[in-house]
């Protein structure tokens, strides 16, 4: 087996996720890929849940198109799912004794019924274990190798003791008995076992990648309000950084939480926070504040499909307007968007280094599928990356302490409350060298080009961005965010089928990497863009700074493009 | 609470910045009571952080030479808690107004003040906004005439901050008048000594703005807590804050208790799992290894 993706479906709260996770961990555990894509009701309990994984040999790129797979719970996930079960693909369904009340038979889709409601019920006499009952079934259909499902069950209960072991690998051994005892496996789908001595292996989530990429880059500081889907950054901190001796604080409101992390960051610390696109609606005046009075700090946004409360649940890259231009007056930023989870770490510790850097506020911007998937990635290493801390003050005898001084780079140096002689006022205010407040023209002048200065070069200080595919192109994509996994697999279908294809692979959005755009562009007969928003962000905001003509590819229905879906719309466009 | 190690005077802790407010402002007192307090407690500079909101009285960063944030309109709280969180060896002192603390910024009060957030806030309490030119504020009386309200304020109630400061926890809790300077300046210096969040209302009348609510209005009614107050007891304090007796208006320190503070229960809890600045994160890294 190269590829294969099943995905669970069925009611909120009833154990698809934690089945899901046991799948994902057990394939890992027999040195397979995985990566997993989840979609939540709004709700805590009820509504249609769905926990989807792809394992491969190879390196996973996007959670797929469709799946192989199917393992339905309930009517409800039959449903949903009914048109996506094309021939050659499989349905394992709760038949009978669950919700499903008819035998199901669809021309050219392996059905294998499991009565995973009854079993657990009347066998094991206890309805919970339905989830395990699946995944005791799956793992013999698709051979999951049993021992790595038996190792994670012993790794996630152990602690809960040898009776709550025991009765999850019985209901695991009755899903299993079921199959062999009731089916005669006709589809071709396997899993099996890979060798993968190269690689030192760790499963995490976009979401707990952000929170170890911060750690690694020196924040002990977080400030939070609950929001979905970014919550479980603050969570993924609240347990760390403690340990480090850091501080979490979950304040009254978003408006206090920034303002806490600019305290902290104007108190010395390397600070953030996380949330998601009504929390960041409401830091925009602060993180005016922090260009103003040129404050490092790190917001992460996981977005979620807007505009207002919106789609809490779903998947939409529709903040970037608000990243690059949210707030009043003219305010430097940095806007960057990480492709997958490995890349989130690595952009985390890049955003920490560019805001101490450049002393502006820096967002990143994940969204709801890239934080809540998990995939097995690389163990990084905390020590290989390179870290950067903000230019400090030292007094050298030379007249007063310039916090704002005007210079060539427009970085001037910081002092720290309780450094001696470093006494300033940090101001929203316009304000002259020392900080005092100032209102003349020439000042707002020569403040403003020093806040922007800092920025001006830093597409060339920044690694190149990453060309996909070389020579010319009939077609050349431009995408971000984690819409740049299904580019980098559509335009791999699209290369194997013999098109004229590339992509770049920008993870600097704002300020608009102009140089890198337009050199692409350059070897492109058309230029496409695809992103999960309705107005084309990206596109708008490279229209923006370049005359280029884009074509627009607007999909914005909570859930990401898939690659067979953009593969189709190259072939149409090209 | 550190020291300076040169002996400083009230006057070392003026900065060069010229004071923009209106002459006879009540914040002139207010300034030099807090340059005296902090002489009083020989606060070093370089270890002293002044915050504020915006609107007059919240200018009083600039005329100290400590450390300052001159943040947003109703956040000083949030960013005062953010620095003495990023640095709790910082002595960090809150100013601002009555609109700043209690209209825009009210959302805040109740959860620094329930958490016992290791700060001084000093609200200069005039009653009406002065920076926009004179509208009504949450303290201002009900049907208070102002330049939005020409037919009178239509609010029922008005805040009442002492009250609104005990009911969510303070744990000290004092007014003054900016017409006593020296009662001032040791109410200020009592509220920075005191462990925890610590409240101090500044009667500081406007002259331009408020006719009703003057210096001569005050320095009739204003009158010192009585002898016999406890300020240990919480009921008293709420009874003291909200019903003085008729045309009077109680100073002095109404409420003062000794608990646990935000700094303190964040200490606690790192010691508790053991907290180690050069914890591994590779131990993070290894949890999540399938």
């Amino acid at each position: 087996m190269s590829d294969l993706i099943i995905r669970i479906g069925g009611e909120g709260g009833e154990g698809i996720i934690s089945s899901g996770d046991m799948v994902a961990q057990a394939a890992a555990r027999s040195g397979l890929n995985i990566l997993t894509f989840k979609t939540f009701p709004a709700e805590i309990r009820g509504g249609y849940a769905m926990y989807q994984i792809r394992f491969s040999t190879d390196e996973i790129k996007s959670e797929g198109s469709g799946f192989d797979v199917m393992c339905a719970f309930n009517q409800e996930a039959l449903d949903k799912n009914r048109s996506a079960l094309k021939p050659g693909t499989v349905l394992v369904y709760d038949y009978p004794g669950g919700d499903i009340k008819e035998e199901v038979n669809i021309d050219g889709v392996t059905c294998y019924n499991l009565p995973m409601s009854q079993i657990a019920k009347k066998e094991l006499e206890m309805y919970r274990a339905k989830n395990m009952v699946a995944l005791g079934a799956l793992s013999e259909l698709f051979d999951i190798s049993s021992e790595s499902v038996r190792d994670t069950i012993h790794s996630k209960f152990g602690k809960k003791g040898e009776k709550v072991v025991g009765i999850n690998l019985n209901a695991i051994e009755a899903g299993a008995k079921y199959v062999r005892e009731n089916h005669k496996k006709t589809d071709p789908f396997k899993m099996g076992k890979a060798e993968r001595a190269d690689k030192d292996v760790i499963i995490i989530s976009g979401n707990n990648a952000a929170g170890l990429g911060a750690l690694i880059a020196g924040c002990r500081f977080l400030s939070c309000y609950p929001i979905t889907p970014a919550t479980e950054v603050a969570i993924f901190m609240s347990k760390y950084l403690p340990k480090l001796d850091g501080t979490l604080v979950q304040a009254e409101d978003e408006i206090a939480s920034i303002a806490n992390v600019i305290g902290a960051a104007f108190a010395g610390q390397k600070a953030m926070t996380s949330t998601s696109g009504p929390g960041l609606s409401l830091m925009q005046e602060f993180l005016g504040y922090a260009s103003m009075a040129e404050i490092p700090c790190v917001v992460v946004d996981v977005q979620r499909g807007g505009p207002s409360t919106g789609l809490p649940t779903k998947h939409e890259q529709s903040d970037l307007f608000m990243a690059a231009h949210g707030g009043h007056g003219d305010a430097p930023r940095i806007v960057l968007s990480p492709e997958n989870v490995p890349d989130v770490i690595d952009i985390m510790v890049q955003a920490f280094n560019l805001a101490e850097k450049y002393q502006v506020p820096v967002l990143v911007l994940t969204d709801g599928s890239l934080g809540n998937r998990t995939e097995s990635i690389q163990a990084p290493d905390p020590n290989s990356y390179e870290i950067i801390d903000r230019k400090r003050y030292a007094p050298n005898g030379d007249g007063p302490y310039k916090r704002y001084e005007l210079n060539e780079s427009g970085i001037s140096a910081m002092s720290h409350p309780g450094d001696a002689d470093g006494a300033y006022i940090a101001t929203g205010l316009e304000h002259f060298e020392t900080s005092a407040p100032g209102y003349t023209p020439e000042l707002h002048v020569s403040m403003s080009d020093k806040r922007f200065r800092k920025l001006e070069n830093i597409e060339d200080e920044l690694p190149p961005i990453e060309v996909q595919g070389d020579g010319e192109a009939d077609l050349g994509l431009i995408s971000w965010g984690s819409t740049l996994g299904t580019v980098r697999e559509s335009v791999d279908m699209a290369i194997a089928a013999g098109m004229k294809v590339k992509a770049l692979h920008p993870k600097l959005v704002w300020p608009v990497p102009v140089k890198a755009i337009t050199e692409f562009a350059s070897g492109c007969k058309k230029i496409l863009v695809p992103e999960i928003n309705k107005q084309g962000q990206l596109a708008e905001i490279i229209r923006s700074k370049t005359d280029l003509h884009l074509i627009q590819y607007n999909v914005y229905g909570g859930l990401p493009i898939t690659p067979d879906e953009l593969f189709e719309k190259i072939k149409e466009v090209i | 609470m550190t020291t300076a190690t040169v002996p400083l005077k009230a006057k070392d802790y003026r900065s060069e910045v010229k004071v923009v407010w209106c002459p006879g402002c009540g914040d002139y007192g207010v300034l030099n009571s807090v340059q005296k307090a902090f002489a009083e407690l020989q606060l070093p500079i370089n270890n002293t952080v002044a915050v504020s909101g915006i609107g007059c009285s919240s200018r009083l960063p600039y005329f100290l030479k400590t450390y300052g944030f001159h943040s947003l309109h109703g956040r000083s709280l949030p960013v005062g808690a953010g620095i003495k969180l990023g640095n709790p060896d910082l002595e960090v002192v809150v100013f601002g107004g009555d609109g700043d603390g209690f209209s825009i910024g009210g959302g805040h009060v109740p959860h620094v003040v329930r958490k016992n957030t290791d700060l001084t806030y000093v609200v200069m309490d005039n009653h009406i906004y002065g920076l926009t030119k004179g509208q009504v504020s949450p303290t201002s009386s009900p049907g208070f005439v102002a330049t939005t309200t020409p037919y009178g304020a239509p609010d029922t109630t008005s805040v009442n901050p002492l009250a609104y400061v005990l009911t969510f926890g303070g744990t000290f809790v004092a007014q003054c008048f900016s017409g006593n300077p020296k009662q001032t300046a040791e109410i200020v210096k009592q509220a920075i000594q005191h462990k925890g969040f610590s409240y101090v209302n500044i009667i500081s009348p406007c002259l331009t703005f408020n006719k009703i609510d003057t210096f001569d209005f005050y320095k009739d009614s204003v009158a010192e807590l009585p002898e016999d107050h406890d300020n240990g007891d919480l009921v008293q304090a709420l009874d003291k804050a909200l019903n003085p007796p008729a045309g009077k208006t109680y100073t002095g320190i109404f409420y003062k208790a000794s608990k646990p503070t935000l700094i303190e229960n964040l200490r606690a809890m790192n010691k508790k799992v053991g907290a180690d600045k050069n914890y591994d994160l590779n131990k993070i890294i290894d949890a999540h290894r399938p």
